[in-house]
């Protein structure tokens, strides 16, 4: 027993030793760990796959160990992950959705604990109606909302989730109370897309990915897309031109363990950094349809304190949070 | 004909080497299990959904498929042999069936059995073929107000499948719809029943509570009666030829049985049992020896045997046009697919097309496998009888373990299939019906969702439900079912 706990009381000294010696700049790990606080096959597990590929490829990292703990958009997983103090080689994916997850569900804890690496991806949001709706464009969307706000209904995913939370913003930025806005959740883009093809609900919201065939093939009509400015292959024209100043991304990225030492912040971010400059992520990027939007260090920290900021007011104007 | 081309497109996916082994595993594996008493294809495909992480979709549903169908053909043997029935829907082929063992026509029996099942699932696989593709258009013109008024239909419908007790049944349903409700509301975001456990935010998986009940409050159940006394099982008796009298009197039995369990199957919340029960007593009626039910009519094997094939082809009806499950193993295969991302209901004809009609053309190949299975092998499968139960128990124990772990690897999920496991078996124990609680575990929120979608839409004016034609015909329909045999009985009384 004596000799095993000298040995690893060893080694970890000698790791530790190896950590401080290691030049900051360094771009290369010997072991990243991926914490995914959602299900297999889901986004952020997606996210996580890919990085690895794309380390491995480029030679960042190799050696690679994921653990899952799904639950609840992240709120279940994150307190586990915020247990991990000063853990310099694990990496959590995350995103706006953990944001408003751990509103909406009054968490204890929240993602600013962690400590944000980089943003590294994100999908915009499409405002879509039937073939057939009058509405052709969001301004005229927009002056029925402003004459009866019960009598357009919205289709989109979970209550307080991102569609909601678009719909919300929509709404204040219209001088519409949010919580007058008919919103119809339905348990994900697919059941919302059946609802909107057989012209249900006046127009429904969802992430670009999620109706851009329908939208190509001409079953729904795209009209609005949360973009800051017109996006290369979407050929949509965006809220802000149309009048309605909102911007929404459904950003990823990823975060350190909390108490983290600076060295280890940097060590995390350069490899995060040189794999997202790499062609291996670049190529798998386009091939998935993300938009990469890379933002990293003190500018994504700051990036997400606004974003809790500006989700719990949304929500809060929703009735979805006090 | 759109229909034949997709349905060809179907076959070379299913005609894949890998898509036939999957095939042939599926129909072994549900012959087997559908020979002991006990084991379902709903526990079976619960066990074996942690294969969906690995295995491509349309794979994995094939093997699920064959299942559904092996088990529907295993189930006789045992009811006929042992006078269990190894299957809910095939308690009525042991009433008969088990008479013409006792009476040396165990091979006609099983004869008569398995080829009224090939029969009935050929043909009802073509009633999928051709029906699916016109309910996909009509359910596209489903709104919140229709399939909430369908889901009151539903629950109508499956008050008939509650057991002997109404009220027994009702509490069933109820603990289900309450098991449904724990979680996130959809609508609000609001959290219900969690008791603040965040583990319960997304809700109670309802495999682990399908495995609960099934595996181990089954077994739980099983093991208990298994100090009291055994089954005797009979010897294998008689050719397996069937003479011409018995052809001439099975053939007939065998369509009506098809023609009933196909379409009550797919009606919303139709199930087997009910189908097998009416066939029986339609075959009864019409015998022209009356007086040899009871004591083995080989028509009341063949025509309930029939409409429970015919049912198991109807029930994917529902469940893949419309999302609806109305059986447990429906409701277990639809979160399979789920667990592939993939939403059951009129878009998926379009956007899973290879997988839909591969399925689908899966389902004639694993008929034809059955038969030849089942007819000349059927000694081969009275041998798993042999296993001593407590092995099978232990085993069934330990895979129902290891496969809802392998689903979440959450331990609150295994705390929670050991108490829905011993619920089961109390519910077992004092005579509740189990399947009512995964109906309504299912249903009851989606009826739920369904009626404050349709209220949103409608700003709040509950008269939505009879100004639209298809939802008010729906209402009707269940008001017809509930009211329909008082108003009939009345009736007879007066006149």
């Amino acid at each position: 027993m004596m000799l095993r706990r000298d040995f690893l009381k060893t080694t970890l000294a000698a790791g530790a030793f190896a950590g401080m010696s290691a030049p900051a700049f360094a771009q290369t790990m010997d072991r990243l760990r991926m914490y995914i606080p959602a299900a297999p096959g889901g986004g952020w597990d997606q996210t996580g796959r890919t990085m690895e590929q794309a380390m491995r490829a480029a030679g960042i990292v190799q050696n690679f160990q994921f653990e899952n703990v799904p639950g609840a958009g992240g709120a279940v997983g994150l307190p586990r992950f915020l247990g991990m103090r000063g853990q310099g080689d694990i990496l959590m994916v995350a995103g706006m959705v953990m944001v408003g997850s751990l509103i909406a569900n009054k968490s204890p804890v929240k993602i600013t604990d962690a400590t944000p690496i980089a943003r590294l991806t994100g999908e915009y949001q499409v405002v879509v109606v039937p073939p057939n709706s009058p509405h052709r464009d969001m301004r005229s969307l927009a002056a029925a909302v402003k004459a009866n706000p019960g009598s357009v209904s919205w289709a989109g995913g979970s209550a307080g989730g991102t569609d909601h939370i678009l719909v919300g913003m929509i709404g204040q930025n219209l001088g519409v109370e949010p919580k007058a806005m008919s919103y119809v959740a339905f348990a994900g883009g697919g059941p919302a897309q059946a609802a909107l093809l057989g012209g249900q609900t006046t127009a429904g919201v969802s992430g670009w990915g999620e109706f851009a065939e329908q939208v190509k093939a001409g079953r729904l009509r795209a009209i609005g897309l949360s973009a800051p400015t017109r996006q290369a292959g979407i050929d949509v024209p965006t809220l802000k031109e149309q009048g309605i100043d909102v911007e929404l991304a459904n950003w990823r990225g990823v975060f350190g363990a909390p108490g983290i030492s600076a060295a280890q912040r940097t060590a995390l971010t350069a490899v995060v950094e040189r794999m997202a400059n790499s062609s291996q992520w670049k190529d798998e990027c386009t091939k998935r349809d993300w938009t990469q939007i890379l933002m990293t260090g003190d500018e994504f920290g700051r990036y997400v304190s606004a974003e809790v900021a500006r989700i719990e007011g949304v929500l809060k104007n929703l009735g979805l949070a006090t | 004909m759109e229909t034949l081309a997709d349905l060809a497109t179907g076959f070379s996916v299913a005609l894949t080497p890998t898509n036939l082994l999957f095939a042939l595993v599926g129909t072994l594996l549900g012959t087997a299990i559908g020979v002991l008493p006990g084991l379902g294809p709903a526990l079976t495909i619960a066990l074996l959904l942690p294969i969906t992480y690995k295995v491509d979709a349309t794979g994995a549903f094939i093997l699920f498929a064959g299942i559904y169908y092996g088990a529907m053909y295993g189930g006789s043997t045992t009811s006929i042999l042992l006078n269990t029935p190894g299957e809910s829907a095939t308690i009525i082929t042991s009433l008969e069936g088990n008479k013409m063992a006792k009476r040396g026509r165990a091979g006609a029996a099983l004869a008569t059995s398995a080829i009224g099942s090939f029969v009935a699932g050929t043909i009802g696989t073509i009633g999928i073929t051709f029906v699916a593709p016109l309910v996909v258009e009509l359910a596209l013109n489903f709104g919140p107000a229709e399939y909430f008024s369908l889901m009151i239909l539903a629950f109508v419908t499956v008050s008939a499948v509650l057991g002997n007790s109404a009220t027994r049944g009702l509490a069933s349903l109820f603990f289900g719809i309450w098991l449904g409700l724990i979680g996130i509301d959809l609508q609000t975001g609001q959290a219900r029943f969690t008791f603040g456990l965040l583990e319960l935010l997304d809700g109670i998986n309802v495999i682990v509570v399908a495995v609960g009940l099934f595996a181990v409050g089954e077994t739980l159940w099983l093991a208990s009666r298994h100090a009291h006394g055994k089954d005797e099982l009979l010897p294998m008796s008689g050719s397996l030829w069937m003479t011409r009298e018995e052809w001439k009197r099975s053939w007939k039995p065998w369509l009506r049985g098809t023609g009933l369990g196909f379409s009550i199957g797919a009606l919303p919340a139709g199930g087997a049992e009910i189908p097998t029960f009416l066939s029986y007593y339609i075959e009864k009626k019409l015998s022209t020896k009356p007086e040899e039910f009871g004591k083995g009519a080989i028509e009341g094997v063949a025509g309930p045997e029939a409409a429970n094939n015919a049912s198991a082809a109807g029930v994917l009806v529902p469940m893949l046009t419309l999302g609806l499950p109305t059986s447990a193993t429906a409701a277990i295969m639809l979160s399979a697919f789920q667990s592939y991302g993939i939403n059951p209901g009129p878009l998926l004809f379009e956007t899973q097309a290879t997988l839909v009609w591969g399925l689908i053309a899966s389902l004639y190949i694993a008929n034809v496998m059955l038969l030849v299975m089942n007819l000349p092998m059927v000694a081969v499968w009275v041998k798993i009888l042999a296993i001593p139960k407590p092995w099978l128990y232990a085993g069934i124990m330990v895979f129902a373990t290891i496969g809802t772990y392998g689903i979440s690897q959450s331990v609150i999920d295994l705390a929670l299939l050991y108490a829905v496991g011993i619920a089961g078996y109390f519910m077992r124990r004092f005579d509740f019906p189990t399947a009512p609680v995964i109906i309504g575990m299912i249903l009851g929120p989606l009826a739920e969702q369904e009626l404050r979608r349709a209220l949103t839409i409608s700003q709040g004016d509950m008269t939505v439900f009879l100004t639209r034609p298809l939802s008010a015909s729906l209402l009707a329909l269940a008001a017809l079912a509930l009211f329909g045999p008082v108003l009939w009985k009345l009736a007879n009384r007066r006149g």
